[in-house]
């Protein structure tokens, strides 16, 4: 098929190559100093379903050479997960793989058999996944899991192999490992569980790590615990494919990077060069969509060339400070866990949100944060302390009478596709949530028009199901939905964790602007430090229910006092973190 | 974009799922059985209850396609004029069945604490009864027919059903999207009338059709231990339970009636497994 017949031809991206870098046949490369383990030429990746073709990885290049990090970066849909799956023959149903070159160890992956590859995957490339809650058996203990992987490649005797189990737990710093070994995946943590399955990837020493998302479901803490182990694995020689969505994540450990889009690459280099001096425009977007210190008060996507909307710098500010709509006074909720006991999932949480303001609540898996967002929003009422809404009693009141009280206050879920009622369409999701007063459907269907504007999106998107809406235009349903009753508090519960990097940007460019043109004040829970530094007039960090420490956006996270502050400031990994070029990371930089 | 002219070095492709037979087959099947119980005439023109005393017993052949029974009556007009009686008690069946457990499911999820105790350890209490036996044990309170027969099979699998409506509900009563509408300031019934029972309802569609299969067998268990609608009815049922008498030189009295209930109810399990595939795709 003709590539301009590709439905991702759209996209049209060119491969920016820099001065002296020239496609170079890897043949002629001057500096060879090792044969690479991944030698990949014009990949070509397509599926076929339903009769229609579609390319979704096109022409893609590198070597990855011992003690190398190659990382590849984009957002959902770039191609770059499809790319793991196909270097270790898992291409899936379907699928269509043509290359030049597509060689593990110099041999030529098309002639491994099936058994071939069996042996290959483990013993030669470990594969460390996303979300190791589905990636490891939830009826077997973690132990018995890495066991398996030594026992199918015949490794030692059961003895041995049960110290081998230890020992390589040791090794990706479980603490106690004989006991942990002997734990299911439900019983640790987020950090111990993918720990565990990077020792299983790791289990037969294989020379190359193929971790796809391997720290996107994990706190900023224990992402850079599992940072550094996996630094510490390529230090050791082994060779390791990273993707990721996250450009600060790679930057920590890649030497080469790969910036892919719709398929393609559109960007290569070391990391330095890629995220410090990006030169194709996706690059430079996708980097500028990053939030934190830096973005504040600034809009995260600017303006299109022609675009007749003025831009708005730094949106917000209004001095002096106006009327406190919501106020919460310590709050405490304590929930009966299994054993009987009584965990305090919020203790003594205190704040207070001015008109026009934001609160950002920043905080790790279980600080209590979102129980803090269920308490503001009267879907549970606290053991403890009370909450008003526009000076008037809110958390001790009966639902009955606050009822009428609610259009004040609406809610932005995280997941906005199971917020949604899964017969309804968009049309019908927006007129529900318009309040009683609203009579007459011609001004019913204008409101609900006006809102989709409000939120930027065309009338088409009314009869459709959410179903087949993007991520994005979802997220932008919800918030249209929650803007419904003209309310003057939005809480948002992780309300842009689960877009992608250059969406979120949009999405919060949105609510800024909404924020402005409508006066809204924004309780914003997160655990994306960033994310809450660019929204967030005052922060408070929650941990284990209480709040730690709070202030302005800008004392918090450039000035932290509190340890565990500046222990979450200090995980955070940062575009800034770049490895330098060394020589040595140069030269296999450049070779494609 | 990178154009090179890359050499087809490794074609791996595989095909896609296979097409859907069964429900082909199964669909086939359903208008069989719809156009036996609509106009049986149409697919069996002779009168199913004429007798041949000089034919009796003879086995399937040219001139009776499925043989007759002790009477000389045609066995393959008696199923399919027996069709019609079969789907209505399996019809019926499950109409009582998920009607008696929206009723049970329904107050177990939502009523006031006392009264969802109560309806809850009712429904364990007719769980624990073997459901055949729940039947035959109205059907001798009741007495003897096709209506008792039908209220019997569906108050005997309501419990079931009864169990999967109130986790249905409990799961929709904590969904996002109830939370949502709760935080736009909805009345609780409106809640329950938009969101929780619509969507704790719509499974049933596709095991309304699992249920009509399971009732169909469970009816002809009943009519097969004489508990069921009375001879000469062509009643399949009724059709194995006349059958049995003749098992050891007549096999296809017993074995062709009891055949075509598995086919019934494999074709109506076969329908209702792709209903529930098709509703679960569209829900993710």
């Amino acid at each position: 098929m003709s590539r301009t017949e590709d439905v991702l031809a759209d996209a049209g991206p060119t491969t920016t190559t820099r001065p002296g870098r020239e496609a170079s046949p890897a043949g002629t490369l001057a500096v060879e100093r090792a044969r690479p383990r991944f030698s990949v030429r014009g990949l070509d990746v397509g599926f076929t379903r339903a009769g229609t073709h579609r390319r979704v990885v096109s022409g893609l290049s590198f070597d990855l050479f011992p003690g190398q990090c190659v990382a590849i970066v984009g957002e959902s849909g770039s191609g770059k997960s499809v790319t793991a799956r196909t270097l270790v023959g898992l291409t899936g149903a379907g699928s269509t793989v043509t290359a030049e070159r597509l060689q593990f160890e110099g041999r030529d992956v098309a002639e491994f058999s099936e058994r071939e590859w069996r042996r290959v995957r483990g013993a030669g490339i470990g594969f460390v996944l996303q979300d190791a809650l589905v990636s490891l058996d939830p009826l077997r203990p973690v132990g018995a899991e890495i066991d398996e992987a030594l026992r199918l490649h015949g490794w030692g005797s059961r003895r041995s192999r049960a110290r081998k189990v230890v020992d390589l737990l040791t090794s990706v710093g479980v603490p106690s490992p004989q006991l942990r070994a002997g734990q299911r995946s439900g019983e640790l943590s987020g950090g111990l569980r993918q720990r565990a399955l990077i020792a299983s990837a790791l289990a037969l020493d294989p020379d190359v790590v193929i971790a796809d998302e391997p720290t996107t479901a994990l706190d900023v803490t224990v992402q850079a615990q599992v940072l550094d182990l996996l630094a510490q694995t390529k230090d050791r020689g082994v060779s390791i494919l990273l993707i990721s969505h996250d450009l600060s994540v790679v930057a920590r450990l890649a030497d080469l990077v790969l910036v892919m889009r719709g398929g393609e690459v559109v960007e290569r280099g070391t990391a330095q060069q890629v995220l410090t001096d990006p030169q194709h425009e996706y690059t430079k977007a996708l980097i500028a969509a990053v939030p934190g210190e830096h973005t504040k008060g600034t809009r995260l996507v600017p303006p299109a060339a022609g675009a007749d909307v003025a831009p708005v710098p730094a949106p917000r500010r209004h001095e002096p400070a106006p009327e406190p709509l919501l106020e919460a006074r310590g709050l405490v909720k304590r929930f009966a866990t299994a054993g009987g006991l009584r965990r305090t999932a919020v203790d003594g949480v205190s704040f207070t949100l001015h008109r026009g303001r934001t609160v950002g609540i920043v905080g790790e898996s279980g600080s209590g944060k979102s129980t803090t967002a269920r308490l503001a929003l009267a879907l549970t009422t606290p053991d403890e302390g009370d909450v008003t809404l526009l000076g008037e009693a809110w958390s001790t009141v009966p639902e009955t009478r606050r009822r009428a009280r609610r259009s004040s206050i609406a809610v932005v879920q995280q997941d906005p596709l199971s917020s949604f009622d899964p017969r309804w369409d968009v049309e019908r999701i927006l007129l529900d949530s318009l309040p009683a007063g609203h009579t007459g459907r011609t001004a019913r269907g204008a409101r609900v028009r006006e809102l989709l504007e409000q939120v930027g999106l065309g009338e088409e998107v009314l009869p459709r199901s959410p179903l087949r809406l993007s991520g994005g235009q979802r997220q932008r349903v919800a918030i249209a939905r929650a803007l419904g009753s003209e309310p003057s508090i939005l809480v948002l519960d992780e309300a842009v964790s689960a877009l992608d990097v250059s969406v979120q940007a949009q999405v919060l460019d949105l609510l800024a602007d909404l924020q402005e043109r409508l006066g809204l004040s924004y309780l914003f829970i997160s655990h994306d430090l960033g994310v809450i530094h660019h929204v967030s007039d005052e922060v408070l960090v929650m941990k284990d229910g209480r709040v730690v420490e709070r202030g302005t956006a800008d004392d918090v996270f450039r000035r932290p006092q509190e340890a565990y502050t500046q222990e979450l400031v200090g995980s955070l990994p940062r575009l800034a973190d770049a490895r330098p070029t060394t020589a040595g990371t140069s030269t296999t930089g450049e070779t494609r | 974009m990178t154009t090179t002219t890359s050499a087809p070095a490794l074609p791996r492709t595989r095909t896609r799922a296979a097409r859907p037979w069964g429900l082909y087959v199964a669909l086939l099947l359903t208008a069989w059985f719809a156009v036996s119980a609509l106009w049986p005439g149409l697919l069996a023109p002779g009168d199913p209850l004429e007798l041949h005393l000089d034919s009796a017993l003879a086995a399937p052949g040219p001139h009776h396609l499925l043989g007759t029974d002790e009477a000389g009556r045609d066995l393959y007009s008696r199923i399919v004029h027996g069709t019609a009686p079969a789907l209505a008690i399996g019809f019926g069946a499950s109409l009582v069945s998920l009607a008696l457990a929206l009723v049970l499911g329904g107050l177990a999820a939502l009523a006031a604490r006392p009264v969802a105790s109560v309806v809850d350890r009712v429904v364990e209490v007719l769980f624990s009864f073997p459901s055949l036996l729940l039947a035959l044990l109205l059907v001798a309170l009741l007495g003897q027919s096709a209506l008792t027969e039908a209220v019997a099979v569906g108050v005997g699998t309501a419990p079931g059903y009864a169990r999967m409506i109130r986790g249905q509900i409990l799961a929709t009563k904590s969904s996002p999207y109830v939370e949502a509408a709760v935080t736009l300031g909805h009345s609780r019934t409106r809640i329950l009338r938009q969101h929780v029972l619509p969507n704790a309802v719509r499974p049933l569609v596709a095991v309304f059709a699992l249920s009509v299969g399971q009732s169909i067998v469970w009816a002809s268990s009943l009519s097969f231990l004489g508990l069921g609608v009375a001879p000469p009815s062509s009643e399949w049922g009724a059709l194995l339970d006349a059958g049995r008498l003749y098992l050891t030189h007549a096999w296809w009295l017993t074995i062709v009636p009891g055949l075509v209930i598995v086919v019934l109810a494999l074709t109506a399990t076969t329908l209702g497994k792709h209903l529930q595939a098709s509703l679960e795709r569209n829900d993710r």
